[in-house]
């Protein structure tokens, strides 16, 4: 058994970002990149199911600001194999463009499974999950929060909203959408990252040239306007928690 | 190439989601601005009344076995062959567990752009939609001649996209929807829980700013206090730290309580869904550009944990007193 899983690193929302000079895209220069979240949860889900299956696990990921800590740090945690896609992602790119770097590289790898985080906040033109499933003619499944293989298949379950789980039967090989491993992302040691680092090695893909179509032009981005935000109770903890308490007389709740 | 706005009308279990109304709505908006007709696209198996309520120039319905239930490979086939041939203008799904298991997929099949999250779309073909977890909104035009989009709730209301005039039905046939690669086995009911959070009328809700499943005890402490119960957004609960059924949002419950008090949430909009009918928002947030400020009705930038204990302090203080 083979799992392809593929990483997008994104921009982290802990801190501030700022719009750049041409109004349509985020200024990259100062952004702290962290891995998508469902990746880590996919990541997991992958090592999950290693323990269980005896699979083969390779992560890759575009060269961007921290990806070799990212995949260093899966390596730690339990996957085989980890490959570094060189090319000029600096400014990043849209989801299709990024979908089509990996479907070349799971071409190459010909996985049973591929799984990915079932979607990342910067997505603007769709999931890299299920638009590999249409670059590789794989059926996909996304909001996923548990894979049982079967042989040829894996039943997944798939989440519904109120809490409605779907049990889909999924022919393999397949693209699944991870919204949730089963346990949460391991913690791994910053000492084991760095025996990774020592042990292991990162092998590099160079891709030619990068096309960009598939998602729409931004013509203007902005911050949310903010014509009814939340009357805004100044002070520290003390204050806060008196007007508070006023704000609960007056709802009836104390 | 029409000018026509098709919608994918989502439904599960004999039920239209509200997402599809929405879309429908926002539907109307592009096509009155491009000249064409808002068209439903129904898949499903003996599910024609569903067509009833929505307010669609047209449905076009796919009655078959196989669509009973939502298989993205069956959704994937049979909209292939209705896009392809039909070519309208744009194509909506909901950014949700059935629209974005086939929007993306359609996009590389269909060779057509998509643009993801949309909340709302004027007559001029102009789209608004948001990245970085409702931190960014976006705005671009529509991709010429014909695209695909996937839609959040948020701007337009789910009444507004329904009618009391049935639409005509044009029903459609298809070729083979057999081989499937993706099938349903069974549905696993939600988890019955002790409290129903969507029937709560105080609830005090936790997110990432919680830090430690011990510091849960907190916001247990306070609900006791209100005569309220603990709820939690999507992390906590990936966590282990309180059960699926305490979780709101988009894959958990929609809660409409008297008092929401948001505890270290900073508001994605998966989030955000599951309290868009709360009118008392209370938000506790370090974060000021943390988007739960923009639907909150009150706010304060202070460390959860610390006004938890202060809060609970002053609240015993005064029952005794």
């Amino acid at each position: 058994m083979k799992i392809a899983v593929p990483i997008n690193l994104v921009p982290d929302l802990v801190e501030e970002l700022t719009i750049d000079d041409s109004g349509t895209a985020l200024d990259m220069s100062w952004l702290r990149l962290t891995i998508n979240e469902f990746d880590d949860h996919a990541i997991e889900e992958a090592i999950l199911l290693k323990e269980e299956n005896d699979a083969e696990i390779t992560v890759f990921a575009s060269d961007q600001e921290g990806v070799d800590d990212m995949l260093f740090t899966a390596i730690a945690k339990g996957a085989d194999q980890a490959i570094k896609i060189m090319g000029d992602f600096e400014e990043g790119v849209n989801s299709h463009t990024l979908a089509r770097v990996f479907r070349d590289i799971i071409k190459e790898l010909n996985p049973d499974l591929v799984l990915t985080g079932v979607q990342a906040h910067n997505d603007q033109d769709g999931s890299i999950g299920p638009l590999l499933a249409g670059y590789l003619e794989m059926p996909y499944v996304g909001y996923v929060s548990g894979v049982d293989l079967q042989g040829g298949k894996a039943i997944v379950k798939k989440e519904y909203p109120g809490g409605l789980i779907a049990e889909m039967e999924v022919t393999l090989p397949a693209v699944l959408g991870i919204q949730a491993a089963e346990e949460p992302p391991r913690y791994v040691a910053i000492s084991k990252v760095r025996q990774a680092m020592k042990t292991s090695t990162i092998e590099e893909r160079d891709i030619s040239e990068l096309d960009i179509s598939g998602g729409p032009v931004i013509d203007r981005m902005f911050k949310p306007e903010v014509g009814e935000r939340a009357i805004m109770i100044e002070g520290d903890e003390e204050e806060v928690a008196a007007r508070l308490i006023e704000l609960f007389e007056e709802l009836g709740v104390l | 190439m029409n000018q026509d706005i098709f919608v994918v009308i989502e439904h599960l279990r004999g039920q239209v989601a509200d997402i599809s109304f929405i879309m429908l709505a926002a539907a109307r908006s592009l096509a009155q601005g491009a000249g064409g007709q808002v068209v439903g696209v129904l898949l499903g198996h003996n599910a024609q009344d569903l067509a009833n309520n929505l307010s669609a120039d047209r449905v076009d319905y796919i009655d078959h076995p196989t669509l009973a239930e939502f298989s993205s490979d069956a959704y994937i086939l049979a909209l292939t062959e209705i896009i392809s041939k039909a070519k309208p203008k744009a194509v909506l799904f909901g950014n949700t567990s059935i629209g974005s298991d086939v929007a993306s997929v359609l996009s590389v099949k269909l060779g057509l752009p998509l643009v993801s999250s949309c909340i709302h779309f004027s007559p001029d073909g102009k789209f608004t939609s948001q990245i970085f977890g409702g931190k960014i909104m976006t705005e671009g035009t529509l991709p010429e001649p014909s695209a695909l989009a996937t839609m959040i709730p948020g701007g337009i209301k789910p009444e507004e996209g329904q009618s009391a005039q049935p639409p005509a039905l044009n029903p459609l046939s298809i070729e083979a929807l057999d081989d499937l690669r993706v099938k349903l086995v069974n549905y696993i009911e939600p988890e019955v829980s002790d409290v129903d959070i969507s029937t709560e009328s105080i609830l005090i809700s936790v997110g990432r700013g919680v830090q430690t499943e011990d510091n849960i005890e907190l916001a247990e402490e306070l609900a006791d206090l209100l005569g309220g119960v603990v709820c939690s957004s999507r992390p906590i609960v990936d966590q282990g730290w309180l059960p699926t059924s305490r979780m709101v949002g988009k894959s958990g419950k929609k809660v409409k309580p008297n008092l929401y008090l948001a505890l270290g949430i900073s508001g994605a909009p998966e989030h955000i869904e599951g309290i868009s009918d709360c009118e008392n928002i209370i938000a506790v947030n370090t974060d000021p550009t943390a988007p739960i400020f923009d639907i909150a009705k009150y706010g304060a930038e202070v460390d959860m944990l610390d006004l938890l204990e202060v809060l609970i302090e002053e609240i015993e203080e005064a029952k005794e007193g």
